[in-house]
């Protein structure tokens, strides 16, 4: 299992992460290499075997849902790169 | 004044209780080692003006009586975690210049029981590397070096600043972090003893982000005792980490007995691998020996899904990782790129995230978003997932058949010389966690101890795995082992 240019291009893609077309192969190939080294996954039985999904089984606690902070947003701007009049801002998303 | 620096957590309490010396005192002299280690690159960020004032703080309150557990301590913390206005960054780019507005839950709960802030420590980039040579502040230095050579070493990583900054004397303990060995294999190659608990012990809130099922934060420290300090102040109880256990923290120091008598030790026969130096070989036998000697009843086990481990971890962390990283992204903090007329929103986040990442975090995040994508999910997320389950099953087999700890190597390798492992071979530095990885799959405690020098002159660790929970038994058994190896060494100062 390898994965080619274009899987890397496309997963960079995905990642949102610009990759400079000059980067691609060397990326596809480092990428190859560790999938490579997952392969080994594939010789375990795990017919049966239920998917890990909590790490330490416990009962999740419950709480009221309602509002316990907020009256902020000085706090949450002040490591915006871009922010004005109480907002974030970025370039124009709607043409 | 450096000299005050070589005391350890317990006997630095001990003597700020007397008046024999005084928290301010201890600062100045940590401010002062750190202004003279910097060729080590331990710290990425200095607070000496914040530690003399948090000291005063500590000296006011040991005037006053019955002072906090660590009030007056020094204490490094991993750049991981948040600290209220003081730069925060996971040494990442894209974290350029964060201030948080909060502190993280861990260090609160240090500064509440009167620890000083003496710096911000060196870290791998988001905590994902093994000899901290990926930091946007640069490589750590080891304060070790090869007898009869002038070779940098790594300190080991994630936590490499921590471990090397304590190891050197520039603080008296430090915070670290642990996703598949980042607390315990910078303990092991710094010759000091690190633990990670029990999944659940630690808040994660305020911890910046890596694995949110692997990690956990833990104590760096030049004793056990110092560990079991430590962990008694870090751990506990918080609301806002759904995944934070709420049951009760032993009071760790008073567990220290040394008694092991009738504990059951096991050694794992699929840890014995090929290419392992003697001397690890040599060290793992005499720490079994110990053990025995010291009344516990050591046998061999088995772990038979050993081997899956490490491929399941580099599934299960960057798929975790890719995830938790998305929000990195130029809009609400951090680096934003320059843009090009036209640009829009998306070439911002793909710029921005280009520019802030350092090559080993961007190659996480696309294994990350390679396995968990549409049509690899099953084969690779789910399976490892699934894999991680039998890991898990074959530690508590153990544990049910009567096992209390498992006593391992902590590295397959003496620490190595920067730039010794070619940056173009992941892999490679992925092997570094081989004996560590298992205990966080299975959310387990794990503790690392120094067991000796190598023939170079290196320092080697031992790990002792305990059963969930059980990190008072484990510290204890940490602690008989310490007393036996009687491990002295320090590096001799160069720096």
């Amino acid at each position: 299992m390898s994965i080619d240019r274009d899987t890397a291009r496309r997963v960079a893609n995905l990642a949102r992460i610009d990759v400079p077309e000059g980067e691609i192969d060397g990326l596809a190939d480092e990428l190859s290499g560790i999938i490579t080294f997952m392969q080994a996954l594939r010789d375990v039985n795990v017919d049966g075997v239920p998917a890990m999904t909590s790490v330490t089984p416990m009962e999740f606690k419950r709480r009221d849902d309602e509002v316990t902070d907020g009256n902020f947003s000085e706090k949450v701007l002040s490591n915006a790169p871009d922010c004005r009049e109480g907002y974030f801002v970025v370039p124009k998303v709607v043409e | 004044m450096t000299a005050l620096t070589q005391v350890t957590v317990a006997q630095a309490r001990d003597r700020l209780r007397t008046g024999e010396i005084t928290a301010k005192d201890l600062a100045r002299s940590c401010i002062d080692a750190i202004e003279n280690a910097g060729h080590l690159n331990a710290f990425c960020e200095s607070t000496p003006d914040l530690a003399m004032e948090m000291a005063e703080m500590a000296d006011q309150r040991i005037a006053a009586g019955d002072p906090p557990k660590l009030c007056g301590i020094p204490l490094g913390i991993k750049d991981l975690f948040c600290t209220r206005g003081v730069r925060s960054q996971a040494a990442s780019a894209i974290l350029d210049s964060f201030r948080p507005e909060y502190e993280s839950d861990v260090t609160e709960r240090l500064w509440k029981a009167g620890a000083v802030l003496v710096g911000k420590t060196n870290m791998d980039e988001f905590a994902m590397g093994s000899s901290n040579q990926a930091s946007v502040y640069g490589s750590v230095t080891s304060p070790w070096r090869r007898r009869g050579s002038d070779v940098r070493i790594t300190p080991g990583g994630s936590s490499g600043g921590s471990a090397a900054a304590v190891a050197a004397r520039l603080c008296l303990a430090a915070t670290g972090t642990d996703t598949g060995g980042s607390i315990r294999q910078p303990a092991a190659f710094s010759g000091i003893t690190g633990i990670k608990p029990t999944y659940g012990r630690c808040s994660r809130w305020g911890i910046i982000a890596f694995a949110s099922s692997l990690d956990q934060a833990g104590p760096l420290t030049r004793s056990v005792r110092d560990a079991a300090i430590l962990l008694e102040t870090m751990a506990g109880h918080d609301p806002r980490d759904s995944t934070s256990a709420d049951i009760p923290v032993p009071e760790f120091e008073s567990l220290l007995t040394g008694d092991i008598r009738g504990r059951t030790i096991g050694i794992p026969a699929e840890y014995r691998r090929d290419g392992i130096p003697n001397a690890i070989e040599r060290l793992w036998a005499e720490g079994a020996e110990m053990l025995r000697t010291a009344g516990a009843r050591v046998i061999d086990v088995s772990l038979p899904h050993t081997e899956y481990a490490l491929p399941a971890y580099y599934v299960i962390a960057p798929a975790e990782a890719s995830s938790n990283l998305a929000r990195y992204d130029g809009v609400r903090y951090g680096h934003r790129a320059r843009l090009d007329p036209g640009d829009g929103i998306v070439d911002m986040y793909a710029k921005t995230r280009a520019e802030g990442f350092g090559p080993e975090v961007r190659r996480r995040i696309l294994i990350g978003t390679y396995v968990l994508s549409e049509g690899f999910y099953d084969a690779y997320y789910k399976r490892a997932q699934r894999v991680r389950t039998l890991i898990r099953r074959d530690f508590e087999r153990l544990f049910d058949e009567g096992v209390d700890a498992i006593l391992t190597p902590t590295t397959p390798t003496a620490a190595f010389g920067l730039g010794e492992i070619p940056d173009d071979d992941p892999v490679q530095m992925y092997l570094n966690d081989i004996f560590t990885v298992t205990v966080n799959l299975a959310g387990l405690p794990g503790i690392s101890v120094p067991a000796g020098l190598d023939e170079s002159g290196l320092p080697l660790g031992l790990q002792l795995i305990g059963q969930p929970w059980q990190e008072g038994e484990l510290l204890n058994m940490a602690y008989a082992l310490e007393q036996a190896v009687a491990f002295d060494a320090v590096p001799e100062p160069w720096w």
